[in-house]
């Protein structure tokens, strides 16, 4: 379970460039629940997936992850319990490492690491054996270069590297974003089998109404860094993009309004 | 020509700063961590171990002590660099500066001679016909070892992590690596390696030198990059392959130079020849690569 209280991020404060992110985020997640966040830009998404990584600084308020208060710990110091993927193909994997390699990486995330190989038998049998269902014959390629693939074939490996070891929350950052409309529908379909196969928690942050729609049994909408709407069950199977895109134009009418205010 | 006993000799310099170059690998290309300290630590190494053979130490204790030192420089330079968030190569200049100082005050002068002292390579000196040859058998060894050596460690998963510190550290921190740590520990292991060159360097040279630092970083990375340039960088065990034959190479290329009279160039062209060779070996790729692009789109 993730509990999120009261949270505030403020990135540059004193200067003139402030800005408060996150202005009060309530939230939790219960295990197993698939949570989307669709927002305009600058509403928070991806500051709130990041102060879930530890990649933000809290100001206020505090993370709880799976019972463990990890408001000040650091990305490294959670990764036993958080897996991510980025929005970038690029940002997840090292591209001058073999497949094999950055797999072997991700099969010790959040644990010690010491002097034993790090790719070994056992573990190229298991990589095998998780590419191989990608179906994308990847699992022929594990001594190639990672910046050998596609985008698309590096977010496939980058969903298995973040779920070959338990975690309590996958954060999925805009992970389908960079991708043609074909592969990132791939790249959706994979994410939900292995988010079924393992009933995984999952937060992922989209641009797309349409993916927040299909996808997930949770919707919140973030906007100037609080959730304004925050919707599951049959209410949320109820909705359409057209509902959606009414909420939007709520926010942003409210928005209108108190700028009428101050400008009158 | 080269005599044999130039030609041997230049292989010698290059196997020492062949472990120059693997150090220079590790911060440059594996953390990408550009580290200047090389340049202190190579005199340092050699200090150390100079001042404690004329103390009566035992030779290898005095070499595994100058590494440690080493390790100490680097650490420091990568302190600064995690801790108090200096630039990289600031970092490493600061230590640098400040190691010229403390080489003088460790040999309490600007040089110690090592010619009637019992140095690691003493007891083998009279097993070859060839004298000249000891040194280079010996310090192949010693370049096998460490590069073998270098070679698990990277394959390891400790290893893994630190190659993934320098190519993509919020991978790396996402994947629970404190990158930080691995820097540290990096940096150090790279000037380990540099002071040992330095404390073989000032036992087969017979002495230590608070100069003999200049332009080294420059040499180490002049191999690694030749060397690459020839072998390329196609698995770890190629990379590290090519910056022991990058430093023999540049090593008898200089030789060679130096030897030609027609050429005209003299023994104080050295580091400049060095500048421009390195400077060159880092634009041709680039340059390839634009003019392969052109032929593509006149095509």
């Amino acid at each position: 379970m993730i509990e999120v209280q009261n949270l505030h991020i403020r990135f540059g404060a004193g200067t003139p460039l402030e800005v408060h992110a996150l202005r009060g985020i309530d939230l939790i997640i219960p295990r197993h629940q698939f949570v989307t966040v669709i927002g305009s830009n600058g509403a928070g998404k991806s500051t709130l997936l990041n102060a879930l990584s530890g990649d933000a600084p809290v100001e206020t308020g505090c993370v709880r992850i799976a019972n463990e208060d990890v408001t000040r710990l650091p990305s490294f110091r959670r990764a036993h319990r958080v897996a991510r993927v980025f929005q970038d193909p690029k940002a997840g994997t090292c591209e001058n490492l073999t497949i094999e390699e950055n797999l072997a990486l991700a099969a010790r995330r959040g644990q010690r690491r010491g002097l034993s190989r790090a790719v070994k038998a056992e573990l190229t049998e298991q990589f095998r054996d998780a590419l191989s269902r990608l179906g994308l014959g990847l699992e022929k390629r594990l001594g190639e270069k990672m910046g050998q693939l596609s985008g698309g074939q590096r977010q496939a490996v980058s969903l298995v590297m973040a779920t070959l070891r338990p975690l309590d929350i996958l954060l999925l950052d805009e992970h389908t974003a960079a991708l043609d409309p074909k592969t990132a529908a791939f790249v959706l379909e994979l994410t939900e089998r292995i988010v079924a196969e393992k009933q995984l928690t999952v937060l992922m942050v989209t641009h797309s109404m349409k993916q927040a729609l299909q996808h997930g049994d949770r919707i919140l909408m973030l906007h100037e860094g609080r959730i304004a709407f925050d919707i599951e069950g049959e209410a949320r199977a109820k909705l359409t993009v057209r509902d959606l895109l009414a909420q939007f134009e709520k926010q942003r009418g409210e928005e209108l309004e108190d700028d009428s205010l101050l400008l009158g | 020509m080269l005599s044999s006993i130039a030609f041997w000799g230049a292989v010698e310099t290059g196997l020492l700063f062949a472990l120059v170059a693997l150090g220079v690998y590790i911060s440059f290309r594996i953390l990408d961590f550009p580290d200047l300290t090389v340049d202190g630590s190579f005199p340092l190494g050699a200090a150390v171990a100079a001042t404690l053979i004329v103390g009566g130490w035992n030779p290898w204790l005095a070499t595994l002590m100058a590494m440690f030192a080493g390790a100490a420089a680097g650490m420091l330079t990568a302190w600064m660099n995690v801790r108090l968030n200096i630039l990289h190569l600031l970092a490493s200049i600061l230590t640098m500066i400040a190691l010229y100082s403390i080489n003088l005050r460790i040999m309490g002068r600007p040089n110690v001679a090592l010619l009637t002292e019992t140095t690691v390579l003493t007891p083998f000196q009279d097993m070859l016909d060839a004298y000249y040859l000891v040194p280079v058998v010996f310090f192949s060894l010693v370049v096998l070892i460490a590069a073998g050596l270098l070679h698990a460690f990277l394959s390891s998963e400790a290893g893994l992590a630190m190659r993934a510190t320098g190519a993509n550290a919020t991978m790396a921190r996402a994947q629970g690596i404190h990158t930080g740590r691995m820097v540290l520990m990096g940096v150090a292991l790279s000037n380990a390696l540099v002071a040992l060159a330095g404390a073989l360097f000032a036992q087969s040279q017979g002495a230590a030198d608070v100069t003999m630092g200049v332009g080294v970083i420059v040499v180490g990375l002049a191999s690694v990059i030749g060397g690459e340039a020839i072998l390329g960088t196609r698995t770890l065990l190629i990379s590290l392959i090519a910056c022991i034959a990058g430093s023999i190479l540049y090593r008898l290329a200089i030789a060679f130079a130096l030897n030609a009279d027609f050429i005209g160039l003299k023994a104080q062209d050295l580091n400049l020849i060095t500048a421009i060779l390195v400077a060159v070996a880092i634009v041709l790729p680039g340059v390839r690569r634009n003019m392969k692009s052109v032929g593509v789109r006149s095509a």
